[in-house]
């Protein structure tokens, strides 16, 4: 037994000197930084309290870029899940170019985000991308999508939308494929309709599936932002300003370290609040079978 | 009252094939027109007439307005090195969690999960200052590193690695195998799928990532081919519209040709990785 220990020693060591090393000691440290200034120049970092929190508390850009973020999560979560289930119910059974379809919704999950952007960003160009063709041809005035700022969060949320709807789809398809076909023989003798069927058999049987997609799509939802690199970079005039992407704004543009910390704290804090809420809700469900 | 049933179910099926084609092709359109601008002279950027010339200057244009073959060295450098590492860590911390007994190991176990949630790309700035620290900026090494460690793939193949049976363990040890010879030699092979599973998400994930290479990189040597993309495609300089789609499909094709050549084995192992 007690060989094992070594053994054990060994095996781990190096993961998990890795594991602490960009993981947890960063972690702890971020919030060690959060109650310390920015060193600047010769003026070392000096103990400030709690006074890069309240500074969080009353700046403008931070409150808009939560806000952003939770209409932006509060989007982006359901309908790459609706959709995603929408396109594993079309692919799952037998239908014309069923090989196709599926290659279509998948293939955006295979390109880099930051692609992507560049491609949508074509689109959404004022007066010359498709959107603004399909406009002209109905008589509408031109937009610029992502140049103004009552549009452009939604833009960016388009795109997201987009690259990740065809991904969760595939756990939708592993999941449909565990239901029994007996159920569906069982409900067409009794002349279920296929909407009853889905409501009162499918949906509660793909639960879990929905709650795990609902927890990845959330944690994506804050820590995806390549696309807004590409097509706002947060603006104009922080329309589209997301969490990390503020988080990257004050610590490589302005080199605010410690109030860069005190925002990544918020961050991790949100992210610590979805792991846990899944481990609770994953548990009911294990009592419930 | 049975032609009604057929009716409605009829009207039901056409609505339902509409709805299914309708969806594929808003989401094949972007990719459809990318391609489309990327073969044609500018000119034909939103003119879609059939009889369009064909080009590839587009692509001879992009590949020498900036250093794409080298970025695209880079990024393979990258992906097989992280991938490497990766394996080669998180293969032994998996043995250890999946078959040894020591002291802590819920708790240790967990701290591995932890990252789960907290990825090392949250951390921006403190990683930063770490690989600041050990001299390392502006190093391919230094893009991989923070992700050397997965408790992704720690996680994923301690579940493989319980499914084995133990006999086999016993018969190898019978046989003088060592512990080093029992992980490589008997879990390893038997854990194929999950390491080829794991092998596509972790090469397409790194093949994409883009934030922590921006921040990370700073020269042509150690550029990724995403963050070259983006830094082409943000200078002002009046280039096509074409030549930037160009660009775009290089840097995307790699990956998405591997993808049309391999489909059914990407939907399986993103599908493996994803169910716990």
């Amino acid at each position: 037994m007690h060989r094992d220990w070594g053994h054990a020693a060994l095996l781990l060591l190096p993961a998990m000197v890795l594991l602490f090393a960009f993981t947890h000691m960063p972690a702890i440290q971020t919030v060690i930084d959060s109650f310390w200034s920015t060193p600047r120049g010769r003026r070392p970092s000096v103990f400030v309290g709690d006074a890069n929190y309240r500074r969080m508390l009353a700046d403008p850009i931070f409150l808009k870029a939560m806000s952003n973020n939770a209409v932006y999560a509060a989007l982006t979560i359901p309908a790459s899940i609706a959709l995603a289930l929408a396109m594993a119910i079309f692919v799952q059974g037998r239908i014309a170019g069923r090989a196709f379809l599926r290659m279509s919704y998948f293939t955006p999950t295979v390109l880099p985000l930051i692609a992507v952007a560049n491609i949508w960003v074509f689109f959404f160009l004022p007066g010359f991308g498709l959107f603004e063709q399909i406009r002209e041809a109905l008589g509408l005035s031109p937009q610029n999508w992502i140049g103004q700022p009552a549009t452009a969060l939604y833009a960016v949320t388009v795109v997201s939308v987009w690259s990740q709807a065809g991904f969760f789809m595939i756990f939708y398809l592993a999941a449909l494929q565990n239901i029994p076909d007996s159920l569906r023989e069982a409900a067409a003798l009794e002349g279920t309709s296929r909407w009853t069927f889905f409501r009162r058999v499918t949906w509660p049987l793909l639960m879990p599936t929905t709650l795990f997609l609902s927890v990845n799509a959330t944690i994506n939802a804050f820590r995806t932002v390549d696309h807004i690199f590409v097509m706002t970079q947060g603006g104009p005039n922080n329309a589209s300003m997301l969490l990390l992407y503020y988080i990257y704004e004050i610590g490589f543009r302005f080199w605010d370290t410690a109030y860069a910390a005190t925002l990544t704290v918020v961050m991790v804090a949100i992210l610590a609040i979805v792991g846990l809420g899944q481990f609770f809700l994953m548990d009911r469900r294990i009592h419930y079978k | 009252m049975s032609v009604m049933v057929t009716d409605t179910s009829r009207v039901d099926r056409a609505l339902f094939v509409t709805g299914a084609w309708v969806l594929a092709l808003i989401w094949v359109l972007p990719l459809a027109w990318a391609i489309w601008s990327a073969i044609h002279p500018p000119a034909f950027v939103t003119r879609f007439d059939p009889l369009a010339p064909l080009t590839v200057e587009n692509f001879v244009g992009a590949w020498n307005a900036a250093p794409f073959g080298r970025y695209l060295l880079n990024t393979v450098l990258l992906v097989s090195l992280v991938l490497g590492a990766q394996l080669l860590l998180c293969i032994h911390a998996a043995f250890a969690f999946a078959r040894l007994e020591f002291p802590g190991k819920s708790i240790l176990f967990a701290l591995v999960l932890l990252q789960l949630m907290v990825t090392p790309d949250i951390l921006l700035v403190r990683n930063y200052a770490t690989v600041a620290s050990l001299g390392l900026l502006d190093t391919i090494l230094a893009i991989g590193l923070p992700y050397f460690a997965s408790a992704f793939a720690i996680f994923l193949l301690r579940q493989t690695f319980k499914t084995i049976p133990k006999e086999l363990d016993d018969a190898a040890r019978v046989e003088g195998v060592t512990l080093l010879g029992l992980i490589w030699r008997v879990y390893v092979p038997l854990a194929k799928p999950t390491i080829l599973a794991f092998a596509l998400v972790s090469v397409s994930h790194h093949w994409n990532n883009f934030v922590w290479p921006l921040i990370v990189t700073s020269s042509v040597e150690t550029r990724p081919l995403t963050v070259g993309l983006s830094i082409f495609a943000t200078t002002d300089s009046g280039i096509e519209w074409s030549t930037i789609t160009a660009a775009t499909l290089i840097t995307s094709a790699p990956l998405l040709v591997g993808f049309l050549l391999f489909q059914r084995q990407f939907v399986q192992s993103f599908m493996r990785a994803g169910i716990k």
